[in-house]
């Protein structure tokens, strides 16, 4: 299997990371709103695990802040939650990848844990604080989607080289 | 037993550690955060980020406005003449205010007009100190530093801060004698801000006095009026304040006498401004402010014959 090339790689990443970014601000239906999955994190994660040399903390920290402008948060919040979650898998990857499915599965969802905590957190000093357990579905729908974000992207990854 | 690093980057060009990396990108982000929240200071960076984020943006309301084109182009043709009918409704509503509208902006364009006038209609402006103030009481003079070597020329307008203030009667090497308003020997064409009456302003020997002697009775001007400069003649440009009306007596059968105080500080002036101007068409002026019949015509005639007159005054 040849490798594929650097260049196509990169643009993959950005490709998925505006996709990412696309579903993070697409209108969802009521009910469905509240697990909306941060699929630009799982796609942030998903690369830094297969290709750190190239995925590495600058791309996830510019995913986060680009999310920032979209959502009107206060500038750095999800860069700095995206910043953290890059830093922690790039430290655990040796080992997350050779995980199962399902083991990768938890600590994805202890990653994500800690992402909406500080996400939490930053809130409640901006004083936009809300305390529902609601806030925390998307922890659980991001875990669940895990398996799927690595079959999307390994098919991706090997169709095109 | 061989320890693995974790940090799998190359190691050729790898940049700083990772962990240092992280803390520079965590420590901007904490700052970012700071700088927006307390300080409102990084609103241009935000802007030029959201430039970056708009095609996202229009990506993602794409779908949308395609489905609402999609439904809007197949509605059904009852609901589409509700509709129809309701916006009819409104439309009337809105054209019936905007009648009112219509008044209020040909007369905001009117003052915008004058406006723009009194605010760039000079080309060239010199500033000249007044050297000394004539001491015959009954000849308004004054005597400017600045004369033909910087290019003064003979009845070139003369202004202050407030408005005209007189005009060059004599010009030397290196000073100019200037003749005020208030000269009584001087007149100047105005024309009142409210009503478009033009008349001639006559000096008076007052300093704080001008004399309105060719106003008939029917015209329309009240105390509190500002007169402005029309440009007719070509010595002043057009559109600069003049005076205010002070008194207005409609004794006599034919002429009202009116009375205007000088808008220029006339007496206490010590610097004054040298205008370079190029005089507007005179049709156009006139076409502008064609106002009731009764007043113009007395006055049209010494109006333009006015600046001539001053001249050989001198």
């Amino acid at each position: 299997m040849r490798p594929m090339s650097m260049l196509t790689r990169r643009l993959l990443y950005w490709i998925s990371m505006a996709a990412g970014l696309v579903l993070a601000i697409v209108p969802l239906p009521g009910w469905l709103d509240p697990f909306r999955p941060d699929l630009a994190l799982l796609a942030m994660i998903y690369f830094v695990l297969t290709s750190p040399r190239i995925a590495g903390l600058g791309y996830a920290w510019l995913s986060g802040l680009f999310l920032d402008v979209l959502r009107g948060m206060v500038l750095g919040q999800h860069a700095l939650g995206f910043l953290v979650v890059g830093y922690l898998t790039h430290k655990l990857q040796l080992r997350m990848r050779m995980f199962p499915l399902v083991q990768q599965a938890v600590i994805v969802m202890l990653l994500l844990g800690l992402y909406h905590f500080l996400m939490f957190w930053i809130d409640g000093l901006t004083g936009h604080g809300f305390t529902g357990w609601v806030r925390w579905l998307p922890v659980l729908s991001g875990a669940l989607l895990w398996p799927l974000v690595v079959a999307l992207g390994d098919s991706l990854t090997r169709r095109s080289s | 037993m061989v320890e693995l690093s974790h940090d799998s980057r190359p190691i050729i060009g790898r940049g700083p550690p990772l962990t240092a990396y992280f803390l520079a990108l965590a420590a901007i982000s904490v700052g970012l955060m700071v700088a927006d929240q307390r300080y409102h200071q990084i609103d241009r960076i935000r802007e030029s980020l959201s430039r970056v984020i708009y095609p996202v943006q229009r990506a993602v309301d794409f779908p949308f406005r395609a489905t609402d084109w999609v439904t809007g182009s197949f509605a059904d043709r009852s609901r589409l003449r509700q509709e129809n009918l309701a916006l009819t409704a409104r439309l009337r509503l809105a054209n019936l205010q905007l009648q009112r509208f219509a008044v209020l902006e040909e007369e905001n364009r009117r003052l915008r007009e004058m406006r723009a006038n009194t605010a760039g209609i000079a080309e060239k402006v010199l500033v000249a100190s007044i050297l000394n103030v004539d001491l015959d009481p009954f000849r308004h003079r004054v005597l400017l530093d600045k004369g033909a070597a910087d290019g003064v020329f003979k009845d070139q307008a003369v202004l202050d801060g407030d408005g005209i203030f007189g005009q060059v009667s004599k010009v030397n090497a290196s000073t100019a004698e200037v003749i005020l308003i208030s000269d009584a020997e001087h007149a100047i064409p105005v024309q009142s801000n409210r009503s478009g009456v033009r008349t001639i302003a006559v000096g008076t020997g007052d300093q704080h006095k001008l004399s309105l002697p060719f106003v008939t009775v029917e015209s329309d001007l009240q105390a509190g009026d500002l007169l402005l400069s029309t440009g007719m003649g070509g010595v002043f440009p057009p559109g600069y304040p003049v005076a205010q009306v002070s008194k207005v007596k409609r004794a006599g059968s034919m002429f009202a006498l009116v009375e205007a105080r000088p808008t220029a500080r006339l007496d206490q002036a010590r610097e004054v401004l040298l205008v370079w101007f190029k005089p507007r068409a005179e049709p156009a002026a006139a076409a502008a402010t064609a106002q009731p019949a009764p007043s113009s015509t007395p006055v049209d005639g010494p109006a333009t014959a006015a600046p001539p007159a001053q001249a050989g005054g001198e």
